[in-house]
């Protein structure tokens, strides 16, 4: 009976992930390197994946920027009090609950051309949907939640006693962030980066609705995946594929290296 | 540091946590705020801090008024009940953080810290991490790095709390000797009687947010000013019908009055022992516990049932055994005041003037 349950869950493991894996190189290699080097190598793949990059550093760099500060307003602000907090901390989780095409099409509603604050922008010659802005905002959207949920828990752990001792020793916010919260904050602030890198990266309902998959323009590499099998070109598809998981797993394989880090 | 505390008040919520609470500490006083846990007396420390801010009241530190400054700008050293280490420094980082902040040059922090470590006795734990120390080195590190910057007012958090009995009073001994040394007003915060009594030189009780009394260990024990004083500080019996013990008769005048007997005032023995017999009453002992330095007995009087000591030196009692009980005097009290009576009959009645 337990053997059974190992292997089924071998098989599942098998099913979902190993053999799709193993077909996406397979798929990529069908007419050997210069095939596969062709398909990535075309210009507005080399595009697309660039703009998945771009797309990837600026959102890190803000969710981390802002997850961080939202994690420690939710455990140390209490001049907000304790139902604002709650509110917040429960909007929080949102992007997880709300599909990601619904949250794309929210900021199309809001920031499209036809409405009034994307009709104002456009008077500013800022175009946002259809543009970069929005992918990114997109994005933003959907991992949001990431870095919040990795770090909130290690703060309320850690408790407010050693920020209040250091206060005592006369050390300002600024002074003690830096010296004791950061220190234990910082691998759950590396958890929350890896999380947001590998969720940037493979984003695409979202993205798809606000960036119109305009090629050489807003196309990012998940997009040109999608264009690419409607197009039956297979070839280029899986080997577009192929550079994303590579990073991906590239990136797992860090955190896990990471966590053994930890321990010492 | 000399301190001024007038019309302290704490509200959480509905919660009034701590009631119009002033007192005055003179410098270089070491002060135990005693009472039991959720009394606010670790309100009272943190509002001295700058950790918590009073809902009313003024707070003074050596003429300066301090409700408003934050904890950086008061020149105080906090001790937590946990400690609340630095978990990621070391021994002596943890210990040099307050000079860092106040950017000392590097020399001194050095010569600093290594005569605190040798002060606490943690000389070669410089560099252990706090999950590697026991408890009663954390207390060490932590009252170090309180004290490194050094601060005019100390306040401690239930320091003995999280320690072994055995060293939790080899440490209060040790603190008491080098706050003494140091000449710092402290504060410390505690729930058990026998520490605050030993460690401090003054106590306020503190009860349901209210300070009932403030006096030496000796003034307290001798004359409690509320029963909750009385009943906290010592041990003692609640007897409700005193007036029922020989030589009390007269406790009955006021309504309601009930007495607070501590075992010291009561002596116990067999007949013969008694040089006023006519004072003492007959019991029978109900039962002998022995605690290590003296028997603990339980005597019935009547229908009252009184708990004495007995020294080991005098001939042992037996369960059952018919002796004499003389109660010295009992702490009397009913809803609004307090007195103290001595037993009536103790005066010898026909006294022999030779």
């Amino acid at each position: 009976m337990r053997r059974l349950w190992i292997g089924l869950t071998y098989a599942v493991f098998g099913l979902l992930i190993v053999i799709p894996l193993a077909r996406i190189a397979v798929g990529a290699w069908a007419e050997g390197w210069g095939g596969l080097s062709a398909a990535i190598l075309r210009p507005h793949a080399l595009h697309a994946l660039g703009m998945t990059g771009l797309i990837v550093l600026i959102v890190t760099v803000l969710n981390t920027l802002f997850g961080v500060m939202l994690a420690i307003y939710l455990a140390r602000a209490s001049w907000l009090g304790d139902r604002l907090r709650r509110l917040v901390n429960s909007l929080v989780d949102l992007p997880f609950a709300v599909s990601p095409v619904i949250g794309g099409l929210m900021i199309v509603l809001l920031l499209g051309p036809q409405s009034v604050l994307g009709a104002f922008f456009g008077s500013l010659g800022i175009e946002i949907v259809y543009a970069l802005p929005a992918m990114v905002l997109a994005t933003l959207f959907i991992t949001f939640p990431l870095m919040v949920r990795e770090v909130l828990p290690v703060l309320q752990e850690l408790g407010t006693q050693q920020e209040e001792a250091a206060s005592t020793l006369g050390a300002y916010s600024w002074y003690t962030f830096w010296q004791v919260t950061w220190p234990s904050i910082r691998w759950g602030v590396i958890y929350g980066v890896v999380l947001t890198v590998a969720r940037s990266m493979g984003e695409f309902g979202a993205v798809l609705i606000v960036s119109g998959n305009i090629m050489n323009k807003t196309q990012t590499a998940t997009t040109l995946v999608y264009q690419d099998v409607e197009n039956f070109n297979l070839l280029a598809a899986n080997a577009v594929a192929l550079v994303l998981a590579a990073v991906s797993i590239a990136l797992l394989l860090l955190m896990e290296w990471a966590k053994t880090r930890r321990g010492h | 540091m000399h301190i001024e505390v007038t019309g302290l008040n704490k509200h959480y919520g509905d919660f009034h946590a701590v009631r119009d609470i002033s007192f005055g500490i003179a410098k270089g006083r070491l002060i135990g705020l005693l009472g039991p846990s959720g009394g606010g007396k670790t309100s009272i420390l943190r509002m001295l801090a700058g950790l918590e801010t009073p809902s009313s009241g003024e707070i003074v530190f050596h003429g300066r008024k301090v409700v408003g400054l934050p904890p950086q700008e008061r020149g105080i050293g906090f001790v937590f009940q946990n400690y609340a280490l630095f978990k990621h420094m070391t021994v002596y980082d943890n210990i040099a953080f307050g000079l860092k902040v106040m950017k000392q040059s590097k020399a001194l922090i050095r010569e600093r810290v290594l005569s605190l470590v040798a002060l606490t006795g943690l000389a070669g734990f410089e560099h252990r991490y706090p999950h590697q120390l026991s408890g009663g080195q954390r207390q060490r590190v932590a009252f170090a790095r309180a004290l490194a910057p050094e601060p005019q007012l100390l306040l401690l958090d239930e320091p003995f709390a999280a320690i072994d009995a055995k060293i939790r009073q080899e440490l209060r001994s040790w603190l008491k000797e080098t706050i003494a040394r140091l000449g710092i007003t402290s504060i410390f915060v505690t729930h058990d009687q026998d520490e605050a009594i030993e460690v401090a030189d003054e106590i306020m009780i503190i009860n349901k947010g209210r300070l009932e009394q403030k006096g030496t260990p000796w003034d307290i024990y001798k004359h409690p000013q509320t029963p909750f004083v009385a009943s906290f500080v010592g041990e003692s019996t609640i007897v409700e019908q005193v007036a029922r013990l020989k030589g009390f008769e007269s406790a009955d005048a006021r309504i309601g009055t009930r007495a607070l007997i501590r075992p010291e005032y009561i002596e116990i023995g067999k007949p013969g022992e008694f040089r006023l017999a006519s004072a003492t009453e007959p019991a029978v002992v109900k039962q002998l516990h022995f605690r290590g330095s003296a028997w603990m007995v339980e005597a019935q009087v009547g229908e009252l049932t009184l708990i004495t000591y007995r020294s080991l030196e005098k001939e042992t009692l037996h369960p059952g055994e018919e002796v004499r009980v003389l109660v010295h005097r009992a702490y009397l009290f009913n809803e609004g005041e307090s007195w103290i009576m001595e037993n009536g009959l103790k005066e010898d009645p026909m006294p022999v003037h030779i």
